[in-house]
Formats: structure tokens, C-alpha cells, sequence
């Protein structure tokens, strides 16, 4: 019960995690859907997040922890703000998917350990098979799925959503000027 | 019987698979393939085109159609994804493939209204560049035995009444109404079905096994977590035909005496998830699951929970603990889940296909599912063929069809990389994903079938199939299983967590060049005690590929070992460039490309490569315009 005034001094900055702590009933069996949803909400699982889940559950933080980390859905750290998913199934590998994500990488410089571009716009990963097999190799670029990519068309596409970003980041300083130089 | 009414108001007045059949329909595949390549936009253009085109266009299924009237209507996965977007006309019988929405006015005037096939749309054979109307004279389609997946092209896997229509919840409603639970096992152990998820366990047998358990409690899962990179077939049911799992479940539950039904999806599954929470929530709707099943005041329901991307996810146990909320690892057995599953209860496990085959059990009877397949593995298997073939997609033929039949003539032969028909292409094909093994040449003419597989050292698993032409390093593919498996094991058995982490160590000095003698030995002894000393079947299969490939493929390994070459020129380590002296031109192309400085020579003088400072980049080769840099 001491952790109660805790618990209640935190709801306050964590409404979205208590509403979805509420809606599985704080149930430790529901840790799975409780972590997707707030994944869901902050495209990431924050640490002090996963801490104040394990409080509200009354379990160890070590139980999250370890959930958390062991399925390849859950991220810790943020993504970028387009997230470019190689597929690296059997039928996409033998279908040269690699030459596709070296590319990429090669055009965003991120690397195996340095997934996310350093201006947060772009993480590029590899997952397990899609299911989208017929169509190898397979990328999938903001949930849009891309069948019988090549490197040259990989490439086009962050060209294409380099050239939108450009054209939003330069919208915004016209239009708020003010915002701009107070971030300055 | 209250919740009996609402099939009976669905079908009860009218023949419902006639009124199907009657009405004229235009079928747009709407699976993740198809989707992918642009299927909803054909789909809304075909709703525009239709209506000013003057014809009537429903989109609803009614009881009442009159024959004047287009049903245009979506359905799920018809498995020739590589041709998509499939478009099909029934009962016309034609199929129009990678339509385009600027194609769609033309179906619709030609087709549509004037009755005319768009010839350009229809599918070539690319063996004997025959133009094939429908599925009847389509290889691809003509040769398999479609039981699961027919319906999966057919119905709109959005619409229940299409469903109960057509003859679905008659299965369940028999179980429930007229069946004994030991007569629904029986008739199950009869007709000799067996888990499709990999395992090949009689499914009758499991049944029973938690029928005669003792508990007020008991659960059926559904296991939609399909791991296996290469396959596909759970995907394509899920998203096509979602009732038919939930029936077969629903059977499941009456023949244990279970109250609650879940099903497990593979979280990279988006589609597959929000059709079957769609399904669930429209048999609820309409009676079939709640509180009262068909009247017997019996109780189902069902939930839909999401994976979170773990392969270990797939063995049972490890997807009980995952539902618990735990870290997915598997736990010794006995005590079976049957015995004592999810929460301590009774539980069974089925997979996808195998739920799918159920309702169809019943309806047709025992004798008539064991008609077709081999005497051990009776009915259909869905494969996923992928790979160096000119057809890919989903293709369900009785147990006992042949590997020729399969990549021949369903598949259209082995393509090169270009996709173009290679003759004598065909290398290996890998069945069974990364639990499985390398079939090779020889193997062309087994019959595939549970034990028929298992004696040459391969298995049916989840039923991917991936074709691999000549230009495949098999080394590389058993590294990329073995890099797979030890991504996934989770950790618990210590032979599987550094058995598999040494195997590909292993692997990885084959590939760089730095293996010797003795490294085929250390292979072949590890992959056995990884087998023996690993509790789940992730580990005991884990190292399949590596020993599937050294029993088929030992002269390749040799020639990475021995001769340090790699005869695909896949392994870049293994590479040594050369520039052919009567070739080259001295144009100095070369060395302006070379990142190293290895390559030298004076100018209109033949270059050379030092290979010390060579790092096998390629860049020389790109470079060259006359293709003088050799062996890259």
C-alpha cells in the first residue's frame, strides 16, 4: 500500500498507460497486450514506462524487463519517424534481399547496431518473414508493403519521402517562423 | 433454440450455395499480396465503372439477388500472389491477372457488359505461352486439390451470411446439437488427420487426450503464430476463410468440453489479426459463439490475442507461457498440454490448416477425407512454394504428390535469377523452413508425406517449400538457417543457445575461407548433440539445414574448405579477382574504382590485382566496361 501515493502522483503524467492499464484490469497475465498497446502509443516502450507498469501490476520491474526484451516486436529505444522493414524470410533472402537492405543502409548510413538515422526520421530493420512470400523480396515502408523491391527502387522511395520531409520542413518555417527561431 | 435462428434466417428459405453460384460475381483478391500491389484501388475503380457503366451493382449479399445484378465483392488469398492483383469473374470461370484500375473499364465493358474475355489480362503459361482463361486451364491452379483454400477465393472472409450461406456452422451446429463429444473425437481419430503445424500429431488422439481429462475448465488454442520464414499457408487461411478456424475450433471445444477458445496471431500478421477479430465479433453477433451455442446452453467464446515476435512462440508450451504473459520458453513434457496446458488446465493446440480441415470432416465424413493423400498422411497440405520457380504461391495437393509435380508442373520449372526458365536450373529445395532439410535432384519423385520425408533426413513442418536454382551457395543457405535459429532460441538449454551460436561460427569460417579439416567433423558431431541435449523442437530441429546440406551437398562444403572456392561466387571471401591480360585494355578504369589501391599497371599496358590488398569489393568489375576483371 505505500506505493499507493506513488501510483497516483504518476497517473497524472501517465493517462494513456493508466487507460490501458484499466482496460486489462491490471492483470500480470495481460502484460503482452498491455506492452503492445503502449507501444502503440509511444512507437516505444520508455523505460520509466516499463517501471511504472511493473508498480501498477505488482510485479518485479525484472518481470517486464525480461518480457519486454525477449520478443522482437518491443523496441526500447525510439524510432524514426519512417520506419523502413526488410523482410529477411527464406523466400525473400534467396530472392537477394540483402543487396536491398545493404542500399539502404549505404543511402541512410545506419548500420546493424545504428538502426535510426541521427535526425530521427528514418529506422531501417530487417524482420522475419511477412507472409507476403509470392511477391520476394518484400520491404514494407510505413506499414505500406512494397513486393519485388530492388536496391534502385529502395532507394527512389527514401528519395521520394526525403524530398516530401524537405518540403514539410520548409512549410513549417515559413508558416511559424516564431517557433522556429524560439528552438533556435 | 433462440441462437439457432440466425443461420436458419440466413439460409433457411433459400438453397444457399445455389444462390452463391447463381449470382454474377466479380471477385477481387484482397489477400496481403494483392493488397500490396494495388487491390483496393481496382476494387473501388470496378465499384465507379460498374455503376455508370448502368449495370446493377451489389456490394451487400442478398437472399433475394435477381440475375440481372453484379455481386462485386472481395475476397481473401487465392495464392497466385505473384500475379496479383487477381481479379475473377464467376461463374464466367475467367481470371484476370496483375489488373490494373486502368484496366478495370475494360472488364467491365468487354466483360462484364459485352461478355468478351480481355485476352491481354489472362495469365500465360510461360512453358507453352498457352493464354489460360480460368482456374481449369491454369497448371497452377488445375493441378492441386483445393479443400481448404478454395473457399479462401471465393467468399468474402468480411461477411459471415457469405459463410452460413454457403453451407458453414452446419458442422459445428452438428457437433454441438447431434454429436457426443467421444463421436466427434472418433470420427476425427478416423479420419486420420494430423497436425499440419509441423509436428504431424493425430489430431483425433489429442482430442481425446483432453477429453478424458477431469477439470470444469479446459481451453482451446488456435496456433496462428506461423514462425517459419517461407510460409505462408495460416496467413492466407486467416485472412480468407477466418470462420472456418473458428468453426473447426468450436469443434475442438465441444469434443474436449471447453469453454474458451483463443487464437494466437503472428503480430507481422496485421491483416490476419483484424479479420479474425472481425470474424469472432460477427459469430457473436450472430449467436453462433456466446452463452447459449445453437440452443444446447452451452457456453464458447473467443478471444484473439497478437504474438510479439518470437519463432520459439510456435512450440505449445512456450505459446502458453507467452499468453500467460511470461517470456515465451518452453517446459518440459510430460505433463502434456492436454493434461495440463494454459493456467494448469486441460488445453489443446491446433494449428491453423488443421482447425480448417475439421468442419469439412464432419460434413463429408471420415472415409471421403481419407480418399485422397497416403495411407499415414491422409487429405491435402498447403505449401507455400517460394523461391527460383515461376509460379510462387500457395499450392494444396493430396500427401503423396511428388516434388517434380510440385516445381514443375504447378510451379512452372526453376527460373533463373532474372526469373527467366532455367531447364536445368533446379539445385535443391529446402522444405520445412528452418526446422527442415535440402531435397535435391534425386529426391524429385519421393512422394511427400510425413515418414517419407522424416527418412531422408527433411520434414513437412509448416509446408514451406523454397526453390533454390544452381546459383544458390548451400553453405550460405545453412548459414542463413543456422543465423535464424540462433536469433530465436530463447535461451534455455544451453546446447541450443551456444550450440547454435558455434554451429554458425562454425559456418561463418567455412564461408570467410579460414575452415580446415576438421571443422565438417566439429559440424556434424555439434548438430547431433544439439539435436539430443535441446527440450523443445526448435532445438532438436535447429540443426536440420546444416546436417541436410552436409549429407546432400559435402562437396561443396569441401570445395569452401579445401579449394577455398565457392562455385556460385556467392561466398565474397572466397572470390579471387583477376584481370584477364589478353582482355584488358589498360584504360586505368579500374584503378580509379579500386577503394584499395590494389590494382596497378601503366596505361594501354594489361592491370594486375594484388590480392594482399584486395578486399574483393567488386568495385573493379562494375567499373570495367569489356568484362576483363574475372572471377568476381
Amino acid at each position: 500500500m505505500a506505493s499507493m501515493p506513488i501510483a497516483v502522483d504518476r497517473a497524472e503524467k501517465f493517462e494513456k498507460v493508466c487507460g490501458i492499464l484499466k482496460r486489462y484490469a491490471c492483470r500480470p497475465s495481460g502484460l503482452i497486450p498491455i506492452l503492445q498497446a503502449i507501444q502503440h502509443e509511444y512507437q516505444y516502450l520508455p523505460e520509466e514506462v516499463l517501471t511504472y507498469v511493473a508498480t501498477s501490476l505488482d510485479v518485479p520491474p525484472a518481470r517486464v524487463f525480461g518480457v519486454a526484451t525477449f520478443y522482437a516486436h518491443f523496441a526500447l529505444e525510439p524510432k524514426g519517424k519512417h520506419v523502413i522493414r526488410i523482410c529477411d524470410g527464406t523466400a525473400c533472402h534467396v530472392k537477394q534481399s540483402l543487396p536491398v537492405l545493404d542500399a539502404l543502409r549505404e543511402k541512410l548510413g545506419t548500420s546493424e547496431k545504428c538502426k535510426t538515422t541521427a535526425d530521427m526520421l528514418f529506422t531501417v530493420e530487417t524482420v522475419a518473414c511477412l507472409g507476403a512470400c509470392g511477391l520476394a523480396p518484400v520491404i514494407i515502408v510505413d506499414e505500406q508493403v512494397y513486393g519485388q523491391i530492388t536496391p534502385e527502387r529502395a532507394v527512389a522511395l527514401v528519395d521520394e519521402i526525403q524530398a516530401q520531409e524537405a518540403m514539410l520542413a520548409t512549410a513549417s518555417a515559413t508558416e511559424q517562423p516564431s517557433a522556429e527561431e524560439s528552438h533556435a | 433454440m433462440p441462437n439457432a435462428e440466425p443461420l436458419t434466417s440466413v439460409s433457411g428459405h433459400v438453397n444457399g450455395s445455389s444462390t452463391l453460384a447463381q449470382v454474377r460475381r466479380v471477385i477481387i483478391c484482397a489477400g496481403t499480396g494483392c493488397m500490396a500491389n494495388g487491390a483496393m484501388k481496382v476494387f473501388e475503380q470496378f465499384k465507379s465503372e460498374i455503376a455508370s457503366s448502368g449495370l446493377r451493382v451489389i456490394l451487400e449479399l442478398r437472399a433475394e439477388a435477381t440475375s440481372d445484378e453484379i455481386r462485386l465483392s472481395k475476397s481473401g488469398c487465392q495464392g497466385f500472389c505473384q500475379m496479383g492483383p487477381l481479379v475473377s469473374v464467376v461463374p464466367d470461370g475467367i481470371l484476370y491477372t496483375k489488373v490494373r484500375s486502368e484496366d478495370v473499364a475494360e472488364i467491365v465493358q468487354q466483360t462484364l457488359a459485352g461478355d468478351q474475355v480481355v485476352e491481354r489480362l489472362l495469365y500465360k503459361d510461360p512453358s507453352t505461352r498457352k493464354s489460360c482463361r480460368g482456374l481449369e486451364d491454369n497448371p497452377f491452379y488445375s493441378r492441386q486439390d483445393r479443400l481448404v483454400l478454395r473457399e479462401c477465393g471465393f467468399l468474402d472472409p468480411e461477411d459471415i451470411r457469405e459463410y452460413i450461406l454457403h453451407g458453414g456452422y452446419q458442422a459445428a451446429r452438428k457437433a454441438f446439437v447431434e454429436m457426443s463429444p467421444e463421436e466427434i473425437c472418433k470420427k476425427i481419430t478416423d479420419s486420420g488427420l494430423r497436425g499440419r503445424g509441423g509436428g504431424g500429431f493425430p489430431t483425433g488422439r489429442k482430442w481425446d487426450a483432453a477429453r478424458i481429462q477431469n477439470s470444469a475448465k479446459k481451453y482451446v488454442i488456435c496456433n496462428g503464430d506461423e514462425g517459419d520464414p517461407g510460409a505462408f499457408m495460416n496467413r492466407s487461411v486467416m485472412e480468407g476463410n477466418p470462420h472456418s478456424v473458428i468453426e473447426g475450433m468450436m469443434i475442438a471445444a465441444r469434443a474436449i468440453g471447453a469453454n474458451e477458445m483463443l487464437v494466437y496471431v503472428r503480430a507481422e500478421y496485421p491483416l490476419a489479426v483484424e479479420r479474425m477479430r472481425r470474424a469472432v465479433a460477427d459469430a457473436e453477433r450472430e449467436g453462433i459463439l456466446g452463452k447459449n451455442v445453437f440452443g444446447t446452453g452451452l457456453a464458447v467464446k473467443c478471444e484473439v490475442m497478437e504474438g510479439a515476435g518470437a519463432f520459439v512462440c510456435g512450440e505449445e508450451t512456450a505459446m502458453i507461457a507467452s499468453i500467460e504473459g511470461q517470456r515465451g520458453m518452453p517446459r518440459p513434457k510430460p505433463p502434456f498440454p492436454a493434461q495440463s496446458g494454459l493456467w494448469g488446465k486441460p488445453t489443446i493446440i491446433n494449428n491453423v490448416e488443421t482447425l480448417a480441415h475439421v468442419s469439412r470432416i464432419l460434413n463429408v465424413g471420415p472415409e471421403v477425407f481419407r480418399s485422397i493423400g497416403t495411407k499415414d498422411s491422409p487429405g491435402t497440405k498447403t505449401f507455400a512454394l517460394t523461391g527460383h520457380v515461376s509460379n510462387t504461391g500457395l499450392v494444396e495437393v493430396p500427401f503423396g504428390t511428388t516434388l517434380r509435380e510440385i516445381v514443375y508442373n504447378i510451379g512452372g520449372g526453376v527460373t533463373d535469377d532474372a526469373g527467366k526458365i532455367w531447364k536445368t536450373g533446379f539445385k535443391a529445395v529446402q522444405i520445412g523452413g528452418p526446422s527442415g532439410g535440402c531435397l535435391t535432384e534425386d529426391h524429385l519423385d519421393l512422394p511427400l508425406a510425413y515418414e517419407s520425408l522424416r527418412s531422408v533426413g527433411a520434414m513437412v513442418g509448416s509446408g514451406g517449400l523454397v526453390a533454390m536454382n544452381q546459383g544458390t551457395c548451400m553453405v550460405s543457405i545453412a548459414r542463413f538457417f543456422m543465423e535464424f535459429t540462433q536469433r530465436e532460441s530463447c535461451g534455455k538449454c544451453v546446447l541450443c543457445r551456444e550450440g547454435t551460436r558455434q554451429l554458425l561460427a562454425l559456418l561463418d569460417d567455412v564461408i570467410e575461407g579460414q575452415a580446415d579439416a576438421n571443422t565438417l567433423d566439429l559440424l556434424e558431431k555439434l548438430g547431433h548433440a544439439v539435436q539430443v541435449g535441446s527440450l523443445c523442437g526448435l532445438g532438436k530441429t535447429a540443426p536440420n539445414p546444416v546436417l541436410s546440406t552436409l549429407r546432400y551437398f559435402r562437396k561443396e562444403y569441401e570445395e569452401h574448405i579445401f579449394e577455398k572456392r565457392c562455385r556460385t561466387g556467392r561466398c565474397k571471401a572466397l572470390l579471387s579477382p583477376e584481370i584477364n591480360e589478353v582482355k584488358c585494355k589498360g584504360c586505368g578504369l579500374c584503378i580509379k574504382a579500386c577503394p584499395t589501391q590494389a590494382i596497378t599497371g601503366e596505361k594501354k599496358q594489361p592491370h594486375h590485382i594484388n590480392p594482399e590488398l584486395c578486399i574483393k569489393c567488386g568495385a573493379c568489375a562494375t567499373a570495367c566496361k569489356i568484362q576483363a576483371i574475372e572471377g568476381i
